[in-house]
């Protein structure tokens, strides 16, 4: 018989612990998947994990794609964090992220051709940022005025931004010279508004710096400013949080507003840069991972950057393991759903251990 | 004679401490056994051992001179051992004869349980319909449904952990008759509390416990409460003394203050009213539920409630936000201890933040001054004998009476103008709580105004200087506490203010 029982203290080894438990365990079942789609699981680790980082074959494209697929994922996860700490659920960063990209888009688009960077690019961010807090208003003020579950409003606005992201390719910012094809002018290449590559050969763009700067300033509000510790309070204990004065309601606009806000940003740092242009099938999906990120992470933001790093290079080698390998590429989502899963299923281990034996029965 | 239940050297280790160390007891057929101890000196761990939630590490128990190693509580009930809590299992929104068919394996069907609860609870005077829902019932009437629940598997032991302390005097009365006449049947009866008084009045044998060991047997009967207190806390238990005396400046005033339930098992304050003076303590009496959370919430201001209904030294704070009040010195202690007034994991550094960030200038600009805020916390722990490892120690891993000290200290140690404490010795042992009635006096001596909210009403008339009675979300009019009899009281607890009883119970 197998029996949890409750620690007296939560563990800081296992806090630890559990992530590298949780790859180690996604490395095996991936494996074993791999192996049942007649793949060598060695070699597909081997692709997915090793050859990004170090065959000299592929290394001097995809290292620098891990900075530029891992900027936006710890941008995103870090703003999801602080609300997942106090007990705020958005789930729809994606939603937000979309936003951003067209709003920040849109401002820059309007200036067009203006040739000063000093007031396209800055003003783009800013546009970038309000849509993303804006878009994230709509769960956050329906929740805390008419109570509704901000986890179901928050997901179902991700497919109305889809929505208006194909309108926005095909319609309102269509490039007029681009022959009737969706899709807006290409930012990337508009001095203007170019979210630049800031060391050549790196992928390091504004993007990335502004994901810094978010982990520390997280770092900074979750453990050195009440603020961090009022959100923990609330996500524990809500009476207490009442108790200690704060105002939930408030907590809540602030926490959708943090991470929508920085889920706007990835998104106009990733469609003035890497995407380059609004198109319909801009988004790809990092709001949604970013919440594994955030949870492989432990909402920790320095875990983030680890964990925004490691599902990064699961996208890329994974790209490359079903190019070079012929692995379904839903196969490949599997393999990432398996990090969170085993990662949720051996959280447990920080806050009960296992008994094994008699004395089963409570 | 065999004895019903003979414990044989028990002892039960946790990490880092020793429960149950060498216990030796045995309880005869209808005898009534004390089991008498601080908080933490294993009084829990021995009962739940007897009930099966938990097995022991060495030593035997036998019951009828044969051995007895219950696994589950399950195997407890079989062999006839039945256990009343001091926190109730039971539904709110069901009724009670849903409740009890709930706590059995195997119930039988509800028109013929009903039946039995019926014959039950008349036979044994507790007064219950079948029919009620939970919700809407006092404690008393609540613990009636365990105590119940607990007399359909006729048990040949009953245990009780602390009965009396969510009952009224009369509902005291109500169930002494009981436990006497289950006594009389030949029940044994483990009756676990801290009130002295009650123990002489009840028991038969008592066992005393302290540190995990067995410090003496005695026949209560025939020993002082002064005398029992001694061994249980092995020293010498002052009285609290007062100091200073009531001023006439109005600190506090709540001016028919009204505020509706929040939901549907919550309670509505009607029309409440009180003036309090510094260097004042009020007690307010009343069995919880009666509107106790409520008053708590509105004056810590987590509740907002109209304006001009709470004046802190004539100013209306009724819109004011919690932190805001506690700038301007009022300070609250709420009774849950964990949810409430602390957060189960976070650690007792950050849980001393909650309240005393601001005055204790523990945060500036909002940034946490970490270093101030261990020392603060280390201060509490320090001045209110808190037993822990360290303020880095998460809340939920410290035992009752020791999270209840550092949370009441806490607010204590912050030097309020007004304190509101709510059952600031709810489940807290004699010694602890003797340290938290003379701080609290203290505070009043030096011209704070405490009030105090309390089912223990000899708690009430040890530290009040005006008492009143909290029902159903009304207060009655505040008495002085000195010269009021346990029937005024009583009657003051039913709702009846100042009226002739209408019905004699």
């Amino acid at each position: 018989m197998i029996d949890l029982v409750k620690r007296p203290q939560p563990s800081r080894a296992w806090a630890w612990a559990t992530p590298l438990l949780a790859v180690l365990l996604t490395l095996i079942a991936g494996g074993a998947m791999f192996a049942a789609l007649g793949t060598d699981p060695v070699a597909a680790i081997r692709t997915i994990f090793y050859d990004p980082l170090f065959n000299p074959q592929f290394a001097s494209y995809s290292r620098p794609q891990l900075l530029v697929k891992a900027g936006p994922l710890i941008l995103i996860a870090t703003g999801l964090a602080l609300g997942f700490r106090a007990g705020v659920w958005n789930i729809g960063a994606e939603g937000q992220y979309i936003i951003g990209a067209i709003c920040g888009a849109a401002a820059g688009l309007a200036l067009y051709p203006s040739e000063s960077r000093f007031l396209v690019f800055p003003l783009m961010i800013l546009a970038g940022l309000a849509g993303g807090i804006l878009w994230a208003m709509i769960p956050a003020i329906l929740r805390t005025r008419f109570n509704t579950n901000e986890i179901l409003v928050s997901l179902l606005l991700v497919y109305v931004a889809e929505s208006i992201l194909a309108s926005m390719a095909v319609g309102t910012l269509r490039n007029p010279e681009g022959g009737g094809f969706p899709g807006s002018r290409n930012l990337g290449q508009w001095g203007a508004s170019q979210n630049l590559e800031l060391l050549p050969g790196t992928g390091l763009h504004w993007g990335l710096v502004a994901a810094l700067i978010a982990v520390i300033m997280a770092y900074v509000i979750l453990h050195r400013h009440m603020t961090g510790v009022h959100i923990r309070l609330a996500g524990q204990a809500p009476r207490a949080a009442r108790f200690a004065g704060v105002d939930p309601k408030r907590l809540v606009l602030f926490c959708f507003a943090v991470s929508g806000g920085l889920a706007g940003l990835a998104g106009i740092f990733e469609v003035a840069g890497p995407a380059g242009q609004i198109s319909i099938d801009f988004n790809v999906g990092y709001g949604f991972t970013a919440i594994i990120v955030a949870f492989l992470g432990r909402l920790h933001p320095v875990g983030i950057v680890l964990a925004g790093l490691l599902m990064a290079l699961t996208y890329i080698g994974g790209e490359l393991a079903s190019f070079m390998l012929n692995i379904p590429i839903a196969a490949i989502q599997a393999f990432q759903g398996m990090l969170l899963f085993f990662l949720l299923a051996v959280d447990v281990l920080t806050n009960y251990r296992i008994r094994i034996g008699r004395e089963a029965r409570a | 004679m065999t004895p019903l239940l003979k414990i044989d050297g028990l002892t039960k280790t946790y990490p880092g401490v020793v429960a149950n160390d060498d216990v030796s007891l045995s309880i005869a057929p209808g005898e009534v056994h004390a089991l008498l101890g601080e908080n933490g000196a294993g009084k829990s761990t021995l009962v739940k051992t007897i009930f099966g939630l938990n097995q022991p590490d060495k030593g035997r128990m036998e019951m009828d001179g044969t051995p007895y190693a219950p696994s589950s509580p399950e195997d407890a009930r079989v062999a006839g051992v039945g256990m009343v809590f001091q926190h109730f299992s039971l539904f709110e929104a069901l009724d009670v004869a849903e409740n009890v068919a709930l706590g059995m394996s195997d119930p039988p069907p509800m028109r013929d349980l009903s039946q039995r609860i019926e014959t039950v609870s008349r036979d044994y005077g507790l007064p219950l319909k079948p029919g009620q829902i939970v919700g809407d019932l006092s404690a008393g009437e609540r613990q009636r449904v365990e105590i119940v629940r607990c007399l359909l598997g006729n048990p040949r032991l009953l245990i009780m952990d602390e009965p009396t302390s969510v009952l009224t005097p009369q509902e005291v009365d109500l169930l002494f008759k009981t436990l006497r006449q289950l006594r009389d049947e030949g029940t044994s009866i483990l009756y676990i509390s801290h009130k002295l008084e009650e123990i002489r009045a009840l028991c038969d044998t008592a066992t005393i416990l302290r540190g995990g060991k067995v410090v003496a047997t005695c026949t209560p009967s025939e020993e002082s409460a002064g005398r029992m207190a001694e061994l249980m806390v092995g020293r010498r238990l002052d009285v609290p003394a007062r100091a200073g005396t009531v001023r006439p400046e109005t600190l506090l005033q709540i001016d028919r203050l009204s505020v509706p339930a929040a939901s549907e098992f919550g309670t509505a304050l009607k029309e409440v009213s009180l003036t309090l003076k510094a260097g004042e303590v009020l007690g307010i009496g009343g069995v919880a539920g009666n509107g106790q959370d409520e008053l708590v919430a509105t004056l810590a201001g987590e509740t907002r409630s109209p304006a001009d209904t709470i004046f802190l030294e004539r100013r209306d704070i009724s819109r004011l936000g919690p932190e805001q009040r506690r700038v301007r010195g009022l300070l609250t202690a709420p009774e849950e201890r964990l949810g409430h007034a602390a957060a189960p994991d976070l650690s007792l550094t950050e849980n001393g933040l909650l309240s005393a960030a601001t005055s204790q200038g523990l945060a500036r600009r909002g940034f946490v001054d970490w270093r101030a805020a261990r020392r603060f916390a280390e201060s509490v722990i320090e001045r209110f004998d808190v037993r822990t490892p360290g303020p880095g120690t998460v809340a939920r891993a410290l035992s009752g009476g020791n999270l209840q000290k550092f949370v009441i200290g806490r607010e204590i140690a912050q030097d309020p103008l007004v304190l509101v404490v709510n059952q600031p010795t709810w489940g807290v042992d004699a010694a602890a709580a003797a340290t938290i009635r003379q701080a609290l006096l203290d505070l009043a001596g030096e011209g704070s105004g405490v009030i105090v909210i309390s089912q223990d009403l000899d708690e009430l008339m040890q530290i009040s200087d005006r008492f009143a009675a909290l029902t159903e979300g009304r207060l009655s009019p505040f008495r002085p506490a000195a010269g009021l009899t346990v029937e005024e009281i009583g009657l003051m607890l039913g709702g009846a203010h100042d009226m002739e009883p209408a019905h004699a119970h």
